[in-house]
């Protein structure tokens, strides 16, 4: 951090808060030359209050998150602003201060508990550090504490676990355990950054009540940063929204969700309003999957007994979390993984098992889209060449034909001509997507397999990928196979819904019918453990779901228990 | 613990497998002499006889296999066979090689431990103080001192070294003759400029290497994380960084002792130091095929067994296996 | 309110809306080259000069040495002086000359061996990458046994075995630095191979010979290009050792490695003549691992700091 260039804040302070921040600005490195990712943000917390931090990827979040103790990554560094707690400016301290206050009063959840902790040593090692370094209390005391606070956590074996090494507990219990450990000497203020992102849906309501609970039973203040609007309206008492390093609105959670004022808010919220209708069954299926059982070893099934149908035409959608087998089911279709048993029927003609044995122009006819578009274009070709290749092989268009194609495709796309000659590097990420499903399209196929290709998005962005997809598949009559472990998506744009759970299908139906109850109990799960936009959603699930448990309604547990 | 002991044995066993096929490597190179190969070794003036005793000798008129087996078994009883030097001479005697390679290898070894006790030490020392205070004036200079040390031939820093070390300024001992019945001290003071040499090249590349592995481990996400829970920089390193840091650093000290072994070739030709570098040299250029092979066995298999400690130790720390789930 | 982002992607810019349009690099290849030239640290400048100077010295060596490489044109170790700029060798022939062309000996065979290394350890390193299976595994068990015996060691066994002459030499160190350069170059082939786009390609139908040079190696040469640096120095050291050793180049070619034993006796003398050529090779090394540290520093994460 750069002490000497730095501006100070010197507007009047509120008194009573907790957490001040004033005129924030962190810089970030990229290439040599600075730019400024945060451009000043003002912040105030009061004690025991939940602040909700939302944005889109780049926002700015995790950074003033970190500001918020005093940190910059290296490649950051603070460039004006103070950054007030309880009446200590942490921008100006020295750094021996400023190790006093971090971990003993303000402490910090980071988004991947198996990369914070130190493989070489316990759970409960790492959770008494903290403690022991800045004399909160004993070894001893420390570690009953530990076990007190793993039991409110609701964190199995609460005795016995912290013995364990990280790599021995799950990713849901890690997270828990990473809160605890942040709670260990009962901080003032604890920063979550986008804990549960990373963990399955099941999951992350247990993880979210866990965290809403002890941070109301010790009266901690709290900044929860995530992207999720839903999340965001069951743990915050207040919401700032962020948009490229500045704020453009701050209300409580109630007002928040109710009357959004600025439009970049309101259009957040409406993403989530996309559903198709029901239509007709199609006619005849397209493609047939008979009782097919793959795995990658003989020995472990990791699919077993699936048979679906795809119906011209219409959206399926395979719904589960992971290690449900979903994404091997994408691979057993596109033969890259031969079925270990049963058959494929595509166009009422058997399927070839694998890549090899298929011609080309199966190959036309089954295209597949995929999750990251960062990952899915080859970053040293043009667009160009990324759809003129298909098209070069499978249609055989070379020269002005193919290029007049080209720039038909990407009209499809809605975008403009001169993208033709951009590098992937010189897209955005919904761009990108576009451009990946333009490869797609580009030779006309049937059926197009889109494995989780909006859920590396923003929510604004995959919107519009969503509705473009149903737009080719009105104009095109292509049918997809839709992988998402995301429901509301599902609810956007599926016609038949198949849930999927440890490799076998637990149930499907035409949309209307799979969501509507009465459900498989782990449908049920599913459904409910999405979040929804309404505050005290989750304290009426964890309500809702404690009656039934005293009742001794056996309840399916989230595979992370 | 059965998960370590069993991944251990597996590599010990991988070691003593790779040790096999390499002595097989080595004695099929053999295969590749070109035909007339004894005849040109003895001269033109050989009778067919000399000669054909000669290739009884190497061994040239059996088939592969035979010669292997009885190679490999009379070098785990420790015969390497007979020296070519003094074949087709009348009445000479050819010494085993066994009793040729013996005192040489005393000699490097005892170079190289000299070497690595200075070097090992200071380099990894080193290696922590660049990664903790990297990109200031200190680190920037050692790094291209460093870059420097490890372009330059060894020949050229051994010749630098022994022409204002030994010649223009006569400090030490300009050529390294040592013989068995040198005392240790007189030894130590003969081998200096030597050693010198390779603890010059040697300290520069552990300590660059020494230098990224930690500067890769303080990258980690833990690292940051203990930072975070306003863990002193003290403790952050010996408590978090360090047990993490054995296998990189294992690795390190692996690979440039082994290349001591081997670098320290050139160092004993340019000092005249007699260890079995300048004997293999000596051999090459002879072409006495025995004794090439002998230390060339010898040499893989100390690097063998140099790479097989260090992945040891990455194996014995990894918490991962320590404590499977 | 939302229907404004129905229409064209590039168009929600309109709205104010949009992601920020990420930097558009529109210079050329040799543009923004010559950018980065300008922003290089000293050490790299040097290093850049230093090269240009050897490659220009190696290829024109016939046009700048004054007199002819093996001839003898003088008595035995002569002193510096206006004839012979850097003095005569052991048997008479001019220093500075034998300088010159040893540059284009030397750095020729390094050069050409290290490019064979590249061909056949790079080819096969992808190749393994994108095949895996048991060919992935063949090949990396021969590598490992390869390389379990010390370059330097190994080169010597053979070269006493088929004899000394610059076919063998560079056929040799060829193919056991292409170890090396396998492991690297499977080593960053297989972070590429297990991208989407090459399984897209996969599902398209494209050949192996498809995949392995326009989805791959195209993603995968700044790494290679940094790994050629150092390949080629080490190659260049062995070569230098090897001659210096008395099994590399023979005579009367002018090596510098050869050149530093011949003329070792002068170091008794205090006289630094062997050290030229000892240095001339130590030069360029250092010149070339200046160049590449700064490449890597530059196509790397190590950017970051503060």
């Amino acid at each position: 951090m750069n002490l000497s260039k730095q501006a100070v804040d010197r507007r009047s302070s509120t008194p009573g808060a907790l957490l001040e921040i004033l005129g924030l600005r962190i810089e970030g490195q990229s290439d040599e030359a600075w730019h400024e990712i945060v451009k000043g943000v003002d912040l105030t917390l009061r004690r025991g209050e939940v602040l909700g931090l939302i944005g889109e990827s780049g926002a700015g979040k995790s950074t003033i998150g970190l500001a918020a103790m005093g940190y910059a990554r290296p490649g950051c560094r603070i460039t004006a602003g103070s950054i007030r707690f309880d009446s200590v400016n942490l921008a100006d301290v020295s750094e021996a201060e400023r190790r006093k206050i971090c971990g003993a009063r303000i402490a910090y959840v980071a988004q991947s508990a198996a990369a914070s902790f130190n493989p070489a040593h316990r759970i409960i090692d790492q959770y008494v550090e903290a403690p022991l370094q800045h004399g909160v209390m004993g070894k001893a005391e420390a570690k009953r504490t530990a076990v007190d606070l793993f039991r409110r956590l609701r964190l199995p074996d609460a005795e016995h676990i912290g013995f364990r090494y990280p790599h021995q507990v799950s990713g849901g219990q890690l997270q828990r355990a990473m809160t605890a450990m942040a709670m260990a000497c009962r901080p003032d203020l604890i920063i979550f950054d986008e804990p549960t992102t990373a963990l399955d849906v099941t999951t992350q309501i247990e993880v979210l009540a866990a965290i809403k609970d002890i941070v109301h039973q010790f009266n901690t203040a709290a900044i929860y940063i995530t992207h999720d609007l839903a999340v965001v309206a069951q743990m915050a008492d207040r919401v700032m929204v962020l948009r490229y390093g500045e704020l453009v609105e701050e209300a409580p959670t109630g007002v928040m969700l109710t009357k959004p004022q600025h439009a970049y808010t309101k259009s957040l919220w409406a993403v989530r309003s996309l559903r198709k209708e029901e239509e007709e069954p199609g006619e005849g299926a397209l493609l047939s999957v008979h009782g097919v059982n793959a795995g990658y070893r003989a020995a472990v099934k990791v699919l077993q007994d699936i048979s679906i149908e795809v119906p011209r035409g219409r959206t399926v959608a395979v719904v589960g979390e992971s290690g449900s087998g979903k994404s091997t089911l994408a691979r057993v279709i596109t033969g890259l993984l031969p079925p270990l048993k049963g058959q494929i029927v595509f166009d009422g003609k058997p399927l070839p098992p694998a890549l090899k044995g298929r011609s080309k122009d199966m190959l036309r006819r089954l295209q597949m889209i995929y999750q990251s578009p960062d990952t899915a274009l080859n970053p040293r070709r043009r667009v160009r060449d990324i759809l003129g290749r298909p098209l070069q092989l499978h249609s055989g268009l070379t020269g002005k034909a193919r290029e007049r194609r080209i720039v038909e495709l990407l009209e499809m796309i809605e975008l403009d001509q001169h993208f033709i000659d951009r590098l992937p590097g010189e897209l955005s990420g919904g761009q990108k997507q576009r451009i990946c499903i333009a490869r797609a399209v580009a030779v006309e196929p049937e059926l197009i397999i889109c494995d989780e290709v909006t859920s590396a998005l923003d929510q604004i962005i995959a919107e519009g990928i969503l509705k473009l997809l149903l737009r080719l598949q009105k104009e095109l009559n292509v049918s997809y196979l839709y992988i998402t472990h995301d429901l509301a998506t599902v609810k956007a744009i599926a016609d038949w819904i198949v849930v999927m759970r440890n490799g076998r299908i637990v149930q499907q139906g035409a949309k209307g019918q799979v969501l509507t109850p009465p459900h498989h109990p782990y449908t049920d799960l599913l459904l409910s453990s999405v979040p929804e936009m309404a505050t005290g959603w989750l304290d009426n699930l964890m309500a809702e779901r404690a009656a039934r448990k005293a009742q001794g309604e056996q309840l399916l547990k989230s595979a992370d228990q | 613990m059965n998960a370590i002991v069993a991944t251990v044995l597996k590599r010990l066993g991988l070691g003593v497998v790779t040790l096999f096929v390499v002595s097989i490597i080595i004695s099929l190179a053999i295969e590749m002499l070109p035909g007339d190969f004894a005849k040109s070794m003895l001269g033109q003036a050989a009778t067919p006889e000399t000669v054909a005793a000669l290739r009884k000798d190497i061994g040239l008129d059996r088939p592969l296999a035979v010669r292997y087996f009885d190679w490999i078994s009379g070098v785990v009883r420790g015969d390497f066979g007979y020296s070519l030097a003094g074949a087709g001479s009348l009445g000479g005697s050819r010494r085993p090689v066994a009793d040729l390679i013996k005192p040489r290898l005393a000699n490097t070894l005892f170079l190289a431990a000299v070497t690595a006790i200075i070097a090992v030490p200071l380099a990894l020392i080193l290696g922590m103080l660049g990664a903790l205070y990297r990109n200031s004036l200190f680190d920037r200079i050692v790094n291209v001192v460093t870059l420097t040390s490890i372009s330059s031939p060894e020949f050229f820093v051994a010749y630098i070294l022994m022409l204002f070390l030994a010649i223009k300024l006569p400090i030490f001992h300009s050529l390294a003759n040592v013989s068995p019945d040198t005392p240790f001290f007189e030894r130590l003071g003969r081998i200096a400029l030597p050693s010198l040499t390779l603890v010059l090249v040697i300290i520069a590349h552990m300590m660059r290497m020494t230098r990224a592995a930690i500067i890769n481990l303080l990258g980690s996400p833990y690292i940051e994380m203990a930072r975070l829970k306003g863990i002193s920089p003290a403790r952050i390193i010996y408590h978090h960084a360090l047990p993490n840091a054995w296998a990189p650093i294992a690795n390190v000290i692996a690979i440039n002792l082994a290349y001591l072994i081997v670098g320290v070739v050139v160092v004993e030709v340019v000092f005249t130091y007699p260890g079995i570098g300048q004997l293999m040299v000596d051999a090459v250029s002879k072409r006495d095929l025995p004794v090439v092979q002998g230390c060339a066995l010898i040499f893989a298999g100390t690097y063998i067994l140099l790479n097989l400690i260090a992945d040891i130790v990455s194996i014995v720390t990894n918490p991962r296996l320590l404590h499977p789930r | 309110m939302t229907t404004s982002l129905n229409r064209d992607a590039n168009l929600v810019e309109d709205v104010g809306f949009a992601e920020p349009p990420p930097k558009l690099a529109h210079y050329t290849w040799l543009q923004s080259a010559w950018r980065e030239l300008r922003r290089a640290p000293l050490t790299a400048r040097f290093g850049l000069i230093v090269i240009l100077l050897y490659i220009l010295t190696a290829l024109f060596a016939p046009l700048i040495a004054p007199y002819p490489e093996t001839e003898i044109v003088g008595g035995a170790y002569e002193g510096w002086g206006k004839q012979f700029i850097l003095g005569t060798d052991q048997l008479g022939r001019d220093m500075l000359s034998r300088l010159i062309y040893g540059a284009r000996n030397t750095i020729g065979i390094a050069f050409v061996t290290t490019m064979l290394a590249f061909l056949l350890g790079g080819a096969l390193g992808i190749l393994a990458s994108v095949l895996r299976g048991w060919v992935d595994e063949v090949l990396g068990r021969f590598v490992d046994v390869l390389m379990a015996i010390p370059q330097l060691i190994f080169a010597l066994v053979l070269l006493s075995i088929v004899g000394t002459s610059v076919v063998n030499l560079v056929l040799i160190i060829a193919v056991l630095d292409s170890t090396r350069v396998f492991r690297l170059s499977r080593a960053v082939a297989v972070n590429v191979a297990v991208m989407d786009f090459v399984e897209a390609a996969r599902l398209q139908g494209e050949k192996l010979g498809w995949i392995m040079s326009r989805e791959i190696l195209p993603n995968i040469l700044p790494p290679l290009v940094a790994e050629f640096g150092l390949r080629f120095c080490f190659v260049f050291l062995t070569v230098s050792a090897l001659s210096f050793l008395g099994v590399g180049m023979q005579p009367p070619t002018a090596d510098w490695g050869s050149m530093v034993r011949e003329n070792a006796t002068l170091i008794t003398y205090g006289d630094i003549t062997p050290l030229l050529p000892a240095g001339a090779i130590a030069l360029l090394t250092v010149a070339v691992n200046f160049v590449v540290d700064w490449f890597l520093h530059k196509t790397s994460g190590l950017r970051n700091e503060p």
